[in-house]
């Protein structure tokens, strides 16, 4: 950045002139191109997941197997969860954060340049030991993203490769989250009190707490599975006088906040989004805000629900039971919050509320079943059945991918300064929507009848469930390719957008900047007293 | 086949009638003992709970897509920002609602966990890829492993056309045995990783953990074959360990332990007339 030499002309500032060629990219310490690296990492994990994601409904298609040994059938399920966890969501909600909290506070940067730019180029030597794990003789982890051992410790030359990849994913956010705390504490424009925080910066001011929490439990959790395969540790091997048990806990310790860590930011966008297509201000701000924290504070104490079969002691059932089924009160409390939001307003459906409408009926789906599974009796038949992976990915694909859409839509113009096409959109949106419940409902009725999850083949009486699940996860996967096509549309050119962008009631920062963005986003802070 | 079963279930979703949905391939089967019946009733409690929220959420935001619409001109109303009321309303009804359902989940949960007075004790052991049965104090032990046809079947492109297989990878070799109107306690335990017991007809899920013995009971009211599968992921094979028990009339089932014994009799006299006689042929 040679601001000093700039040879700049008309009315741009000199401090838009951009580095050029490779070196831009290589040694970014710009939030944006920081931003855009992230968005575009996790645009390309998001189809090497789903491809994944496409060959086991390829496998489960009709029973009987087609395609795959199901050794690798395990390793495609392992894989899939992996990069879609960490390679696709968690990416894209940092893509996000590094855009737009310095456009939404008002400060010109992230406050930590330098490290933004590891935090992200970490992320590609992750993702290629991971995945070239799959290369190795013996094959990729094969034994759940959860990795419980004693099962993971059968792994072959994979599972050192996961285990560093792990590393550096758990690095790589750490970092983020340290990024994002330092931004929003200290480069909020004056007067910008923390109650009048953006609750996209809100919710993400929790995420990264929760981050810089149990990302380092997760590290410890799989350095004890990396001693205990590699230099004759007990930790886990009861061989050993170890505890095989032990490791879910610490796993589902840093587990369940992993969980809130994909749902948070996803909240604080549906909060941006709805009040702006609402032209009407968020219903209940402080009290979105309390419940966030609240959800991030249980978070901590829920963890055991995932494991209620492995034999726990009664009161650490009633337990988690309780605490569990408390998750549902701050959860309603948002779900009303944004249905109050839409009361007495005057709605209009772009794009992206479009997809904020949609995770507003979807993600409460996935919190009744959620809450079905927080009953410990009942969670007996559903604990590892399909009933479990519809619960999840109703809240994962429909609840977070789609606020990542949603979000997409929402601020692609920002960023390009183009609108994109909205009609191509909105196709976009209805065959996803469609299709994304045809792939995930029958899976409630599979689980209930009786199907367990992480299994290549079965029954025939699962045949029909599984038919109507293939093919609604065909279609989406491939109607995904319309998402990628409108942004290339827009990146290349289109009617351009105005510094408003929507015609909706916005008090965010990131409107008062033209459209595209300018390279530095706030040289002198706006006074927000 | 589709018509029939959308059908149905609509049936059940109406009347959730238990009978309707006992061999329903969408909802959770109403099972074979007490704790079962408990749990399928818990299930359908929770289910119809979330449907009446749902109906009042959902209702309330499909009127108001429709109602405040801007193309219909809606005119939004700005001073609608915050409502102690409101707020203390929307936050006290769930804390209800969760209190009410907790508690008949706490009273079958202490049922489920009440493993006293069982009449007859079974060890399950888990391995990669199958189950043990040792029925203590009786001095019967076997293996339970998918049968023949089914492993047939399920190699990869092997030709064979799993509807003509009989109960495609529910089937096992040796089902486990049991007598019925009893009270069996089920001892867990893994071998080498950990895998999950589950008879989906009985309420029973219980990880089979090396290093722990857990705990689970049943108490099958209705003679027949059951079937379950493993649900803890334990490897390769982890979908081919399928689970069948057999419950018998209490007649029936003392005919099978004394015909298992005798068996096991003549076949430990047989190893040691064997042993004799190689010990004899040795030299």
């Amino acid at each position: 950045m040679n601001a000093v030499t700039a040879t700049h002309a008309g009315d741009h500032h000199d401090h838009d002139h951009k580095p050029k060629g490779i070196g831009r990219w290589l040694f970014a310490t710009n939030h944006k191109d920081i931003g855009t690296m992230y968005l575009v990492f996790s645009c390309i994990m998001f189809f090497i997941g789903g491809a994944m994601a496409l060959a086991i409904r390829a496998e489960l298609f009709q029973p009987g197997m087609q395609f795959f040994d199901p050794g690798f059938y395990n390793q495609l399920v392992t894989n899939h969860a992996l990069v879609m966890i960490f390679g696709a969501v968690m990416p894209a909600f940092v893509g996000l954060a590094n855009w737009m909290i310095p456009l939404q506070i008002g400060a010109p940067d992230m406050a930590l340049p330098r490290m933004n730019n590891y935090s992200f180029w970490i992320l590609p030597f992750a993702f290629t030991l991971l995945l070239g794990s799959l290369f190795t003789p013996s094959g990729g982890p094969a034994g759940g993203w959860t990795m419980y051992p004693p099962l993971s410790l059968q792994s072959g030359n994979s599972f050192p490769m996961m285990i560093f990849a792990v590393h550096l994913m758990g690095a790589s956010s750490i970092m983020g989250a340290i990024n994002v705390i330092v931004t929003i504490l200290n480069m909020r424009a004056p007067g910008m009190s923390l109650l009048k925080l953006p609750l996209f910066c809100w919710t993400w001011l929790i995420t990264a707490y929760l981050l810089i929490a149990v990302m380092p439990v997760l590290a410890g959790a799989v350095t004890m599975l990396l001693t205990d395969h590699y230099f004759g540790t007990s930790f886990f091997n009861p061989a050993g006088g170890g505890d095989p048990v032990m490791f879910q806990h610490i796993f589902w310790f840093f587990g369940h906040p992993e969980v809130y860590i994909l749902i948070l930011p996803a909240f604080g966008i549906v909060s941006e989004i709805i009040p702006t297509f609402s032209r009407k201000p968020m219903f209940g701000y402080d009290a979105m805000v309390y419940a966030t924290a609240s959800i991030a504070f249980l978070s901590f104490i829920v963890w055991a629900h995932h494991m209620f079969t492995v034999g726990m002691p009664l009161a650490g059932q009633m337990f988690f039971m309780m605490s569990t089924m408390l998750i549902a009160v701050p959860t309603g409390v948002k779900v009303f919050n944004w249905t109050t939001t839409m009361w007495k307003g005057s709605l209009s459906f772009e794009p992206p509320m479009l997809f904020a409408l949609a995770f507003l009926f979807l993600f409460t789906i996935g919190g009744f079943s959620g809450l079905m599974l927080a009953i410990v009796p009942a969670d007996y038949q559903y604990q590892d059945t399909y009933f479990v992976v519809a619960h999840f990915h109703y809240v994962l694909v429909p609840g977070a991918v789609f606020a990542i859409m949603a979000a997409v839509y929402y601020w692609l113009p920002k960023w390009t300064g183009t609108m994109y096409d909205m009609t191509l959109a909105k196709w976009h949106f209805w065959v996803s929507t469609v299709s994304v419940n045809v792939l995930f409902f029958p899976q409630h009725f599979l689980g209930l009848a009786g199907m367990p999850r992480r299994i290549p083949d079965y029954n025939v009486q699962f045949t029909d469930w599984n038919v109507v699940s293939s093919v609604g996860g065909f279609v989406f996967g491939f109607s995904q390719l319309l998402f990628v096509w409108v942004i290339i549309k827009a990146v290349r050119g289109g009617p351009p957008a105005t510094a408003k962008v929507w015609d909706g009631d916005m008090t965010g920062l990131e409107w008062s900047v033209p459209s595209p963005a300018p390279y530095h986003s706030f040289e002198t802070p706006p006074d927000m007293h | 086949m589709f018509n029939r079963k959308f059908v149905s279930a609509l049936g059940a979703l109406i009347t959730s009638v238990p009978a309707l949905a006992y061999e329903s391939s969408y909802n959770m089967p109403v099972g074979v003992t007490p704790v079962s019946h408990d749990v399928y009733a818990l299930h359908m409690t929770m289910f119809w709970v979330c449907c009446a929220i749902a109906a009042v959420v959902f209702g309330v935001m499909i009127y108001s897509l429709i109602k405040f619409r801007k193309s219909v001109g809606a005119i939004p109303d700005k001073t609608l920002l915050h409502s102690t009321k409101m707020e203390a309303v929307w936050t006290t009804i769930p804390v209800l609602i969760l209190i009410a359902l907790a508690i008949p989940a706490a009273r079958t949960l202490v049922t489920i966990e009440d493993t006293r007075n069982a009449e007859l004790t079974v060890k399950i052991t888990g391995y990669q890829w199958k189950w043990q049965y040792e029925y203590l104090g009786k001095d019967i032990s076997f293996y339970s492993t998918l049968s023949t046809d089914s492993n047939e079947a399920r190699q990869l492109n092997s030709g064979i056309d799993v509807h003509t297989v009989k109960d495609y990878l529910l089937s096992v070799d040796h089902p486990l045995v049991v007598p019925v109107d009893t009270k069996v306690r089920l001892l867990l335990t893994g071998n080498d990783v950990i895998h999950s017991w589950w008879m989906p007809d009985f309420g029973v899920k219980k990880d089979a953990i090396p290093g722990f013995i857990n705990e689970a009971w049943f108490k099958a009211l209705k003679v027949g074959h059951y079937t379950g599968q493993c649900t803890e992921l334990c490897g390769r094979d982890h979908g081919f360990m399928p689970i069948a028990v057999d419950v018998l009339s209490k007649e029936d089932f003392e005919r099978w332990v004394a015909d298992q014994q005798a068996a096991s009799k003549a076949a430990a006299t047989a190893d040691t007339s064997q042993a004799t006689a190689s010990t004899v042929a040795a030299p």
